[in-house]
């Protein structure tokens, strides 16, 4: 199919370019920007007037709840939620059911994924096999089989032996080591951050040593073995001046941070509200200005949704016994904009955070628009606010912070491989 | 997001008991004076008053309690009320209803006031969100979080004493990180007016920021009992001797136990308070407890007065114009 983008203002983060550029797109590649290629007949043309066209967005962890965790959510459900929300490319985080340890249950992911001929999907090797953070999985086999990162998500190993022989071992075959920066026995039974509204409410707490202390432990043992870090999910304003303090000893070390830390804080559980029962928890409003300011000088590399769709039944529970997480790869769009628009920050800086800087991490060949790469695009209108409802969400899980909100930015088109796989009905 | 005071309906009247937070003097003082009236009716012959005849109280107990089930149960026949007593910690709960399950089943029984007690901090909130308008929901202890009628009776208990709030200092002693008494305590004597308010406890028994409650932290119970009117001492678990809050209760009782010899230091009519049930040579010494200035007994009969005085309020309450 080929298809010609116009009059669309074309932001490619990568290249800070920024104007009103064509995109002609031939073969699932963009064949070229501005001028046609000799001879291009368009099957389709996107007028993109008033749009931005830009990257297909990266998501660094959307959880399909596949497999195992199907009551939740669907492979089906979640991808298109996914393409809705501009995301073109995404990693999964192996805590699935069972977790992904085996090159078998990898495969079939990636199959089922493949087939549904949506979005790229990345699934995470499993560091350790079930996550037990006691022996290592087999990582090249996991990634012949589709695993481009490794990791432990949630909570660092206990044993930290295990950890740096698992990092030793990543480092051998050049796998960068995805990591949750939470120490176990300091969140404990820890559900909300240690400050004053967790001991208000009487919920107890999870301290930020919990997870400065595993970011010194990290850090350490990234020294020690050489190998790439990726912490994903970075709460605090000390644990990201550590990660600062880290970059300056030549430590290679990225992070990235969810939609739900930059906007909101541990005041926002309110009465109790189990759709802000985050992990890490969300922290203080110093924290969470820590975090918005950490994006602007680049010391937080990404932002993530940290999709976990959760069903009425796990969450209309009491705020401790409810499950962790929010729906939000629907929102990664607009919450990014929004954090732009209240930095007073340009389009082209918010989208990098959701786009090229995420490829990096990743180590995949996207999110830049340019002759010759693959055409993963997102058009979206940046002046269309919308409410979020659950009815307005695809993605099955209908639990998030942010119901009721008006945020801005709707996708209009997103482009797979050169193929639209997604098209808003309001135009 | 929810931020509505969710005890108050639209005209600011109690709708739901969930904790002392939040809620104006005039309301406490509101169930402390309705609460005197039923004084009489406690030491009466006949110990009751028709005001909730055909209402239907159900307790609904998450976690075992015997004392706080009783009071409550008391409290709502003295008024006449149909009471149904559920310890659901060993029916539905183990045979995988959830919570709110449970309680839609019982609101189709036609309740009209539900007493809840749960080992999770926030399950009354949840109930009050969740349960038609013109139910009422009296949180009797959410996890860590609140405990609104122990402190309510607490504060009868001190007016009773002491008369006047305004010129008071009371300590607070022992394990303030788990306790919901001593966070219901803090907010009922801080809105009263009370000017100083102190806990004392070693660091590993202390919430984070506690301060910002608008109480004085102190470690050394020594200097925290100096001059204070009023002593209120906590149940020390002993769970906590398995963790590593606490070396042993020997130790505790040593450092944090009230003996005669430290209630010297408060004032010579100083009263002192427990919540119960008491662990005798733990968190107070015999002594003290069955001592001239100890007040333990007459706290448990005020404490169903007072639980009249809030179904009462409740039940009086306008319904229907809740949510």
């Amino acid at each position: 199919m080929r298809i010609h983008i116009q009059n669309g203002r074309l932001i490619d983060p990568q290249n800070r370019i920024d104007a009103v550029r064509d995109i002609y797109i031939a073969d699932g590649r963009i064949q070229s920007i501005d001028t046609p290629p000799a001879g291009f007949h368009a099957d389709r043309v996107i007028d993109a007037s008033h749009l931005v066209v830009c990257p297909g967005l990266i998501d660094l962890s959307v959880r399909l709840r596949e497999p195992g965790l199907e009551y939740m959510a669907t492979l089906e459900s979640e991808m298109s939620a996914a393409v809705a929300g501009g995301v073109t490319r995404f990693a999964c985080p192996p805590d699935t059911d069972p977790p992904l340890d085996e090159p078998g249950l990898v495969e079939m992911l990636k199959h089922r994924a493949r087939n549904l001929n949506q979005a790229h999907v990345y699934p995470i090797g499993a560091l350790t096999q079930g996550l037990k953070g006691e022996h290592l999985t087999e990582m090249v086999e996991l990634n012949d089989a589709g695993c481009i990162v490794f990791g432990q998500p949630n909570a660092l190993p206990r044993n930290l032996r295990v950890l740096m022989q698992a990092m030793q071992y990543a480092a051998t075959f050049g796998f960068s080591v995805w990591l949750s920066p939470q120490d176990i026995h300091l969140a404990y039974d820890g559900v909300a951050h240690d400050g004053e509204v967790s001991t208000r409410l009487g919920l107890p707490g999870i301290p930020v040593c919990a997870e400065t202390i595993a970011i010194a432990n990290i850090v350490l043992l990234a020294k020690e073995t050489q190998v790439r870090i990726h912490l994903c999910r970075i709460s605090s304003a000390e644990g990201l001046a550590m990660i600062r303090a880290a970059r300056q000893q030549g430590v290679k070390i990225t992070c990235d941070v969810s939609i739900n830390h930059i906007h909101l804080s541990d005041m926002d559980i309110g009465y109790f509200d189990s759709n802000c029962h985050m992990t890490p928890p969300l922290r203080s409003f110093n924290d969470r200005d820590a975090l918005r300011a950490g994006l602007i000088d680049g010391a937080i590399d990404a932002i993530c949704s940290d999709h976990a769709p959760v069903d009425d039944d796990v969450k209309l529970l009491p705020f401790g016994q409810s499950e962790t997480g929010a729906t939000g790869v629907e929102l990664l769009l607009p919450l990014t904009l929004k954090w732009g628009l209240e930095m007073k920050r340009p389009l082209v800086e918010a989208l990098a955070a959701i786009t090229c800087r995420p490829a990096g991490i990743l180590g995949v060949d996207a999110g830049v628009l340019a002759p010759g790469v693959v055409a993963d695009i997102c058009i979206f209108d940046p002046e269309d606010y919308w409410k979020v409802t659950p009815s307005a969400l695809l993605s099955q899980g209908k639990n998030t912070p942010f119901l009721g909100m008006q945020l801005p930015g709707k996708v209009r088109y997103t482009l797979v491989n050169g193929n639209i796989v997604y098209e808003s009905s309001v135009s | 997001m929810i931020n509505r005071n969710p005890q108050l309906d639209a005209n600011r009247a109690l709708t739901h008991l969930l904790t002392t937070e939040g809620l104006p003097a005039a309301i406490l003082l509101q169930i402390l004076d309705t609460a005197e009236t039923f004084m009489g009716v406690t030491e009466r012959e006949v110990k009751k008053v028709p005001l909730l005849r055909g209402k239907s109280i159900f307790n609904l107990f998450f976690e075992p309690s015997t004392r706080t089930r009783t009071t409550f149960e008391i409290a709502a026949k003295r008024l006449s009320a149909d009471v149904i007593n559920l310890n659901i910690a060993v029916s539905a709960q183990s045979k995988g209803e959830t919570l709110l399950d449970t309680v839609d089943n019982l609101s189709a029984m036609h309740a009209d006031m539900f007493v809840v007690r749960h080992s999770q901090s926030g399950a009354a909130h949840l109930i009050a969100r969740h349960v038609q308008p013109g139910i009422h929901v009296i949180n009797a202890g959410d996890g860590r979080h609140a405990h609104p009628t122990q402190a309510l009776l607490d504060m009868f208990t001190i007016r009773h004493y002491k008369k006047e709030f305004h010129n008071l200092r009371v300590a607070i002693v022992g394990d303030i990180l788990h306790s919901r008494v001593a966070r219901s305590q803090i907010h009922a004597l801080t809105t009263l007016g009370v000017p100083e308010v102190r806990v004392i406890a070693p660091k590993t028994l202390l919430p984070r920021q506690v301060e910002r409650l608008g109480v004085r932290v102190y470690h050394d119970m020594r200097s925290g009992l100096r001059d204070v009117d009023v002593l209120m001492m906590l149940r020390l678990q002993k769970e906590r001797m398995q963790g590593a809050y606490l070396p042993s209760s020997e130790e505790y009782f040593k450092y944090y136990g009230l003996t005669p010899e430290k209630l010297a230091l408060a004032r010579p009519d100083a009263i002192v308070m427990h919540p119960g049930p008491m662990n005798r040579g733990v968190e107070i010494d015999s002594e003290v407890a069955d001592g001239h200035q100890s007040v333990i007994l007459p706290q448990v009969t005020y404490g169903i007065a007072v639980r009249m005085a809030v179904m009462a309020i409740l039940a009086g309450s306008q319904s229907g114009d809740s949510v």
